[in-house]
This record gives structure tokens, sequence and C-alpha cells, in this order.
């Protein structure tokens, strides 16, 4: 009597479970047939002179030399930007929790802090080149940093809000009841707590700080040279990709494809490591 | 007894923690039976054994077999949508489908396409409402959203739409612990009635509840079934020494 | 008015004892009065932010817009700057062609995807999903156009083009009009694998909102999974789905580099997804060299970015919207 009889909603379900599991594994193959990609068209033109060469004369015509100019011009450039963002992106956050929690205002904030997330970097790269040439400044490492920090930043509030909203309130209230102020409670308690989800959303901001190519293009100029000062204009590895690969010349090209896979081994590790720091340093994070 | 369903060697998992330990007991048809017992003695995973609704939580294992009419409704033949047609759940919080209180009855009527037009549906709708004792509150705004009837009544209406597919066996999580007392005595009193044509078994963590509805009790502790029979012999007579503290206990 | 209180009485104990009070309760008091008007100031940031982006581009294009009428500029389809002629046409519908292209190809399976983690998947399904998802939307743009480049391209051109040539070119919009693989169709796979992660998170967080009383009340009277799904959950999360995909359509409007690599950048109304095009993002981004060089020009790419800017300012302003209001304390 309870024998499965194959009714039309039984084949209805089975199939389109079907078609969900083939979705899902295009998704996971996905990511595997990308990094694939990459890896093998990288890899054979992954040598120790691109790491840590920069041009020489005749680069972009297959002569000799690496993209160091274009790694460090980055990880400058990332770095700069994520630690201005970090400036204004911790108190931003911090204030969200603490004093507006749920309010209108609130909703407000984290409203425009979405929309910020969802302006395309070609824009922040547009208005940073304006405001650039408005003040005088030239392409240079400054206004990248600058301009990168703007696009990081609703990505790293948006990240520690999150981490901070999950922060279990009777810690907030035990903090408050022995008297301290809001700010205090804010400061000591609330950080050391969110300690590990801070730097994940640090690393992720910083992660797409990296890779990013369209804010840069107009503000951080480029140049052969690694860059040793704010004011001058550096490189950047997404930017060494799309030129290498703009020329006609076969070797340059497999450079580019090289220079591409080192910016995904920074991306992954990146990924990676915040992955193993929330995993691991939530010893002293109470639940 | 007729043995209605039967559990043989079961055991029942959660990752590797065992909620049921070598259950073995028989189900009298057409009576109400009452599983009881302390908080986390395996009583609502019993019961979830019995319409297959373990499996909906991850990562759960049984061993073991449950019978219902000598059917092995685990085995890997059994179409699960045809077991928990014949086995109903009243669950401890009412959850009206967000339809109205037509809708709600019909669900699962159409799921299983049970009728043949408009007019036997409708036939069906008002038997069942009226069964649960809900027909005369409700007969004027059936298609009202469910979700606009009180936290009784929205019960008897999860107990008439359980009953719209014509179940064997009915059971009941806790089914009034949610409710007010004087809707709790409600549906108490419709299960009473029910047992004529149906055979109930009910989890409660009240024994005043369980004394009022028992014909056969269950008593479990710990995972295991310390005891079982009808019911005036183990509330006056309790065989266990784990049973006779429980009863005392309460008082 | 009880810290004051408090501080009186801590003040008095302390003194009592001999000691001198730390820095006093009234002092921390200023300091945090202090620091929350600080603070108070720099959450204004974001929203002057948004603002200032947006007049500088309404700024910055006025000189073209009072030149030109918008008819002219927005419908015209000759784009000649040195010449005088600016005609945005080509290149919105360009954006318009690979945006569709990339969100037909992306929400079917990402929905089903989103709904296989959610309904029918066992936790460690979803253990591994998570990662995944996560490393697809950290992969940086240009990397994404490198493997457009070297996967993608090369597919349409050997295999789709001369497929849809074979079977499918009395379908206008099927017909291959070029030899090459850098076409919409290529900006439209590689902006579906790029929004993907988006709309599986966001739509999977959606599906985690609806309780599972609700499911179990169906499953109870023996309705399949798929059977409630399709009559109880899905009902309930449509206009968050909706959202969802407007979100991703916003993102995928503005994407720059990844597009760019593949998608030809031929300035021409499209009339085949086999084509190539030229959206507005890859616009702005290849001509910021000349952009000074010519009177008008940078005022016509500045107006492209601003109405790019408004579309996707309202397709987000109106998802956000709505899916805060469904994920409430969720959203993230």
């Amino acid at each position: 009597m309870m024998k499965k009889r194959w009714q039309r909603r039984h084949i209805v379900e089975a199939f389109v479970k079907g078609l969900m599991l083939v979705s899902f594994l295009i998704m996971a193959g996905g990511l595997g047939a990308i990094i694939w990609t990459i890896v093998a068209n990288g890899l054979p033109a992954l040598t120790w002179a691109m790491v840590t060469q920069i041009p020489q004369g005749g680069f972009y015509l297959g002569k000799g030399g690496g993209v160091l100019n274009a790694i460090l011009g980055s990880l400058y450039l990332a770095g700069g930007g994520t630690l201005l963002a970090l400036v204004f992106s911790l108190p931003i956050a911090l204030y969200l929790e603490t004093y507006l929690g749920d309010s209108e205002w609130g909703r407000y904030v984290r409203l425009s802090l979405d929309v910020l997330w969802g302006i395309p970097t070609i824009v922040y790269g547009v208005f940073g080149f304006i405001i650039m040439l408005a003040i005088g400044l030239r392409a240079s490492l400054l206004a990248g940093i600058v301009v990168l920090s703007l696009v990081e930043l609703p990505i790293m509030v948006r990240a520690m809000d999150e981490v901070i909203r999950r922060m279990p309130v009777d810690l907030e209230q035990a903090a408050l009841a022995l008297g301290s102020t809001k700010l205090e409670v804010a400061v000591r308690v609330v950080t050391r707590q969110m300690l590990p989800g801070i730097i994940t959303a640090i690393l992720l901001a910083f992660g797409r700080g990296i890779g990013d190519a369209a804010s840069v293009l107009f503000t951080a100029g480029y140049t052969d040279r690694i860059p040793t000062s704010l004011m001058q204009p550096t490189a950047s590895l997404p930017l060494a990709v799309f030129f290498q690969l703009g020329t006609p010349y076969p070797v340059v090209q497999q450079r580019g494809y090289a220079s591409a896979l080192i910016l995904t081994i920074i991306v992954l590790i990146i990924s990676i490591s915040s992955r193993w720091i929330s995993a691991n340093l939530n010893k002293y994070t109470v639940k | 007894m007729d043995t209605h369903i039967r559990v043989r060697n079961l055991n029942a998992f959660y990752g590797k923690q065992q909620a049921l330990k070598d259950v073995n007991i028989e189900i009298p048809k057409r009576q109400v039976t009452v599983i009881m017992g302390p908080s986390g003695c395996g009583k609502s995973t019993l019961l979830k054994t019995l319409n297959r609704f373990l499996e909906l939580t991850d990562d759960t294992r049984i061993s073991g077999e449950v019978l219902v009419d000598e059917q092995d409704i685990y085995a890997s033949e059994v179409d699960v949508t045809e077991v928990r047609k014949r086995v109903g759940l009243l669950a401890q919080r009412p959850s009206p489908l967000p339809m109205s209180i037509y809708e709600n009855v019909v669900y699962g009527m159409q799921i299983h396409q049970m009728h043949r037009d408009r007019t036997s549906y409708k036939q069906a709708v008002r038997h069942y409402l009226e069964i649960a004792g809900l027909w005369d509150e409700v007969s004027k705004r059936l298609h009202d959203p469910a979700t606009s009837l009180s936290i009784g009544q929205q019960q008897r209406l999860c107990l008439a739409r359980g009953l719209a597919v014509e179940p064997e066996i009915i059971l009941g999580d806790e089914p009034t612990s949610a409710l007010d007392p004087i809707s709790a005595q409600n549906v108490e009193q419709r299960l009473l009635d029910l047992k004529e044509q149906y055979t109930i078994v009910i989890v409660t963590h009240t024994l005043r509840q369980a004394k009022r509805l028992a014909d056969y009790v269950i008593y479990m502790y710990l995972g295991e079934v310390v005891e079982a029979g009808p019911a005036h012999e183990v509330f006056n007579n309790p065989q266990h020494q784990r049973t006779r503290a429980y009863l005392e206990g309460q008082f | 008015m009880n810290r004051q209180i408090q501080t009186d009485r801590n003040k008095a104990n302390l003194e009592s004892e001999g000691r001198s009070s730390r820095p006093s309760v009234v002092a921390r008091n200023k300091q945090n009065q202090l620091a929350k008007r600080t603070f108070f100031i720099i959450t204004l940031l974001p929203m002057i932010l948004i603002s200032a982006i947006t007049l500088v581009l309404a700024i910055r294009s006025w000189p073209i817009l009072s030149t030109y009428s918008p008819k002219d500029l927005f419908l015209g389809s000759t784009w000649r700057p040195d010449n005088g002629l600016f005609g945005f046409w080509p290149y919105i519908t360009g954006t318009f062609w690979v945006t569709i292209v990339g969100i037909l190809l992306s929400v079917p399976p990402c929905l089903l995807t989103a709904l296989y983690l959610s309904e029918y998947s066992r936790s460690f399904t979803r253990s591994i999903a998570k990662p995944i998802l996560d490393l697809l939307a950290a992969i940086p743009p240009v990397v994404y156009g490198v493997w457009g480049l070297l996967a993608i391209v090369p597919l349409v051109e050997d295999v789709l083009a001369p497929l849809s040539k074979r079977w499918l070119s009395f379908i206008p919009i099927f017909k291959v009009n070029q030899p090459t693989g850098f076409s919409i169709i290529a900006g439209g796979i590689v902006l579906a694998v790029m929004i993907a992660p988006l709309i599986i998170s966001v739509v999977y967080e959606i599906l985690r909102t609806v309780p599972d009383d609700l499911r179990h009340a169906s499953l109870a009277v023996g309705a399949t999974q798929w059977q409630t799904i399709r009559q109880i959950v899905i009902p309930r999360v449509v206009p968050g789905m909706v959202a969802a995909v407007v979100l991703a359509a916003s993102r995928a409007l503005g994407e720059t580099m990844a597009v760019l690599m593949v998608v030809g950048n031929v300035a021409q109304v499209p009339k085949s997804i086999f084509d190539a095009a030229y959206p507005v993002p890859a616009l702005i981004a290849n001509n910021y060299g000349d952009m000074m060089s010519i009177p008008l020009y940078d005022a016509a790419l500045l107006c492209a970015a601003l109405i790019l800017l408004i579309v996707i300012l309202i397709f987000n302003i109106l998802s956000t919207l709505v899916l805060q209001r469904m994920l409430g304390k969720n959203w993230a």
C-alpha cells in the first residue's frame, strides 16, 4: 500500500532535483575551471625574473624584465588604501552598533553604505580623477590610495558591521553594568571580541582593493619603476595584465597570463588566510 | 491488544549522540497512547520516527524497524510521502500555511488529488472543519487568511488540515502546550472524540494531561523505554522504580 | 542622573579611604560625548560621498547636456568626437544587451543552486559551497577577463557560433555576423559567472528566512519537497528574489574590466548576441586618455558615466530596501 508509485509529482521532483544538482556542479566546477585556465596558461611564463625584476627596456616588445613594479605597486596601493579605509571604517562600524543599533538613522547609514558598495569602481575612478585634477594632483600613488580607500570603505564597514552585529548582547550589558561608558565598551570590549572578525574584514577589503583596475586606471597612472614617493605614479598588477595582453607579441601575452596568475595567487592567499583566521583565532571570543 | 504500530530494536542518533536506545514497543489501535517522561528523554524523537520526520534534520540516523500494520515504513521501496499521509502530525506550535482557512484544509487533499471536483472538495473541507470543532466559528469567513484566527483556532485548523488527508494515525507533539487553557481543553476533547476512528499518539510533558488522555502509556527516560502498558496499570501499579519516581515527583 | 549620584558616591568613598579618585566618571562621560559627536560626523561620510559623486559627475556633464538635446545624445548613433558628434545609442544598447544576456544566463542556474543549497543539501555540501562561492567572489575582474579571453572567446568562436550558424540562424538575435568570438555572448557568459556568487548567496539568505515550521506543516500532510518549495516557500520570497536579480543587474551594469576584454569594443547597435558591442563602462575606460584633448569629449564621457550611475543607483536603492526589509538583521 505504501509502495513507491511513480506519480507525476515524484517524477517532477526527481527532474527538478537533477537540474539543481547540475547547476550546483557547474558552479563548483566553474571555480576549478577558472583557476585551471589561469594556472595552465600562466605557469609556463612564471619565472623568477617575473617576480623579482622590473621591466627592462623593450619589455613590452618581448625583451627582459619582470613585473615587480606592478606587484609592489599593487601592494602599496592596496595596503595604503586599506589602512586609510580602516581609519574611517572602524569608527563608523563601532558607532553603528554601539549607538545606532537598529534605529532609523542607522538604517539610512547602512542603506547608503550598501549603495556605495554598488557603485561601479570605474565611477570612483572617474570621480577621483576629476577631484585630482581640480586640486592639481597628478596621477600618483597617493591619488590611487585615496580612491581605493573610497572603494574599500563600504566593503570593510559592511563586513565589520556583520561581525559586530553578531556580538552577544549580554557581553555589552555586562560591560555597561560594570560602569563603563558606551565609548569604553566600544573600544575595550567590542574590539577585543571582534578582533578576528575585524581582521577578516580588513583582509576581505584588501583583497578587493588589490584586484581592482578601473579605479586606479586614471588615478594611479602607470610606470615601469617602483614608486619611491607617494607623489609618483605607480604600476598595478591588474593594469600590468591588461597592458601586456594588449600587445601583439605572444611572449608578452604569456607574461600577461603569468601576471594574472601572480595576482590570483595573492588573492587566494588572502582569502584562505582570512578563513584560517576566523576559524582559529576565535579562541577568546564569547559565542 | 490490536497493534497498529510496532517498533522493533529502534536506535536513533543525532550525529554521534544516541537519542533512542533499543526501543521496542507496541502501540494499540484506536486508543490514545501517551509518551511521557522528563525533558530530553527522547519522546519527541521517538514520535518523529513514526512519521519519518526525523530524517528532516541533518545528520540523523536510525537503525531498526517501525512497522505500521506490519509494514516497515523505512523499507527502501516505501514512499515517504505516503507514510506521512497515513501518519499525520499535529505540531506543538500551530503553523497555519500562509493561505486562507479554506485553502489550508484543502492543501493536503489537492496534493494527493483526493477528490474530483470543486463541490466534493468543499464538502470535505466542511466535514473536517466540523470534526475539528471549528466549522461554526469560521463558516462565514472561509476565505480569510488563516493567520487571522486565534492561536487555539489555528491549532484546530491544523488538526482539520491533517485529518483532511485521511490518515489512520494522528501524532501529537505536545499539541496543547502552546495554547491557553480553554483552547487546550478544546483540543484535548477533540482528540478524545477522534480516538474512535484514529489511533492517537501524543507526547506530553505534563503528567496531568497524560492521566486525562491516556489509554496506553509509554514512559521514557534518557532515550530508553522504561515501562509501557495500559494506563490504569502504569499509573496505579508501576513496575519500575524509575516510573514510580517520575509519577511521585510530579506531585 | 543615577550616574551623577554614583559618581559622587564613588568619589566620596574613595576619598574617605584616603585614595585619590581615578579619571573621574565625569571626565569619562565627557570623552563619551565628544566621541559620540565625532563618530556621528563620520557616519555622515557615506551619504556625503554618494551626493558628491553624483553632483560632480552632473556638473561636469553639464556642458554637453546644454549643448545637445537629450534626443540627439541618447538616440544618436554616430560617435565621432572630433566632429562633435556624440551619439550614445550604440553604447547604451551595448550595455543593455550584455547585461540582459548575463542576467538571463545566470539567474536560472543560480536560483536552482540556491534552492538546492537551502532545501535539499546536507550541511556538508553547504560547508564546501560557501568557500567556493567566497573564492569566486574574490577573484579580481581582470582575472575573469583573462579567463574569458582564454576560454570563453574561443568557446564562442569555435563551438557556439558554428552551432548557432548551423541550427539557429533563422532567429535574428542568434545570427553570426562576424568571425571572431569577441561578442556580447562572451561578455554575457563572463558576467554571468561574476554575478553568480551574489545571486546565490542573497537568494539563499532569503530562503532561510522562511521558517521551517511552514515546511514541516506541508511535509506532514505528505507533500513532496518540491511541492512544498513550489507552493509554500517560493511564493513567500518572490519579492526578495526579484530584488536579488535587480541587485545583480546593477552589479552587471557597472562591471568594466572583464567585459571590456571579451566584448569586442565595436561601437554598433547590436543585432545579435554574437555581435561585438561597446558597453558604457568600456567606453569610459578606453578613452580616458583622449578625454582632455577634444572639446566636450570629457563632458560626454562623464555624461555617459552619469547616466550609468543614475540607473545603477535606482536599481541598487530599490533592491536594497526590499532586501533589508526581508532579511532584517541578517542583511550582510
